[in-house]
């Protein structure tokens, strides 16, 4: 095992994160409550992958100094950066959508408790 | 015994993770991103690699998330149109602070916002992000005054225009180089790391701030108004 670096840290994060939201969406019964795991879990990820692509020796890949544009091996790898932008935007409508249809789910039963609404027909 | 169940199940998970993850070994970038890093400047002259990688060798993936974006949107107004059987919603009248915090900071909020999705090829940031402000100037706009109505004509034109405009700038790519959301000749690139350079990079980034800004707003003011009866709410948008 190495020695404690960021790096390790942000993964450990990471991983409880994932962990915490997978624990709420399996335990909770409260629908919002699982939504919250869900987003949980959506933000563990993120922070997994940008965790990845990072290096704690190099700059971010933005090459606003004649430095860094001169020499391309001072930054670290873009894409994953560019995935975890994707990944947050999707994330943000998924959850929109979600909420929207607990509120929908609570006009209809007026209540969150997810073992309540077992048959598929509204 | 459910209980026990989901526990072993996160335990595996755990370690499942952990043990994927090469720990405290720094990744070197790919074949891909090497190119990205050592050819991004030439290609496309926009200092911020990123926005390199999402609006123009991934553009076609923005495009699909924008529709991802625009159809979680178009969902959650559709579920929530009908009124019936939602909760009746008293809002109490927001407090001075609030109301007159909100007038002082809209426009300033609306300038950061446009800031942000105008330099989003030069600075971290971009159109996702600087649409994200706007919709947070509105969503502070709509906190102070309950009652307020958004432009419902004026807001469904501009994402409208906007992501048309994004299709547009594609097609000319096409048209000029022969490839889809190309950058090589539809606009001259500039000069690197000024405002105006990286060819269609920041003209693609404001149409995504725009869009990106109306439909959050929309959106806020869809959840918000749920429970509102559907008189005061100048019924269907």
């Amino acid at each position: 095992m190495n020695t404690l670096t960021p790096a390790t840290l942000y993964l450990a994060t990471a991983i409880a994160l994932i962990l915490i939201g997978f624990a709420g969406l399996l335990v909770r019964r409260n629908i919002l409550k699982m939504v919250l795991g869900f987003a949980l879990v959506d933000t563990g990820i993120h922070l997994l992958i940008a965790t990845l692509g990072s290096n704690p020796g190099k700059a971010a890949p933005i090459l606003d100094s004649a430095e860094l544009a001169a020499d391309p091996g001072l930054v670290v790898d873009p894409v994953p950066q560019a995935l975890v932008l994707t990944a947050i935007v999707i994330g943000l409508g998924v959850t929109a959508l979600m909420l929207a249809y607990v509120v929908r789910l609570f006009a209809l039963k007026k209540t969150l408790d997810v073992s309540e609404f077992g048959r598929l027909k509204w | 015994m459910k209980q026990i169940f989901s526990l072993v199940l996160l335990v595996i998970m755990g370690v499942m993770l952990w043990s994927l993850i090469p720990l405290g070994q720094p990744t070197e970038p790919g074949e891909v991103a090497e190119h990205y890093i050592r050819h991004g400047i030439e290609e496309n002259r926009g200092a911020n690699l990123v926005t390199s990688v999402i609006v123009n060798y991934r553009g076609f993936d923005t495009l699909g998330e924008v529709t991802v974006l625009f159809l979680s949107v178009a969902g959650a107004g559709f579920v929530l149109r009908r009124r019936e059987g939602l909760a009746p919603l008293t809002a109490r009248p927001s407090s001075e602070i609030l109301q007159t915090g909100a007038r002082m900071l809209f426009a300033p909020l609306i300038v950061f916002g446009a800031y942000i999705f105008v330099h989003g090829h030069l600075s971290p940031g971009g159109g996702f992000q600087g649409g994200a402000v706007v919709a947070s100037a509105v969503m502070l706009l709509l906190l102070a005054d309950r009652d307020h109505r958004l432009p419902h004509g004026f807001m469904s034109w501009l994402e409208s225009a906007a992501g048309f405009g994004y299709v547009l700038t594609g097609l000319a790519g096409l048209m000029v180089a022969g490839s889809f959301l190309s950058n090589q000749g539809v606009l001259p690139l500039g000069t690197w790391n000024r405002l105006f350079s990286g060819g269609v990079i920041p003209v693609i980034y404001i149409l995504v701030g725009l869009k990106v800004g109306t439909e959050l707003s929309v959106l806020l003011e869809t959840m918000m108004n749920s429970g509102r009866p559907a008189d005061t709410t100048g019924g269907e948008h």
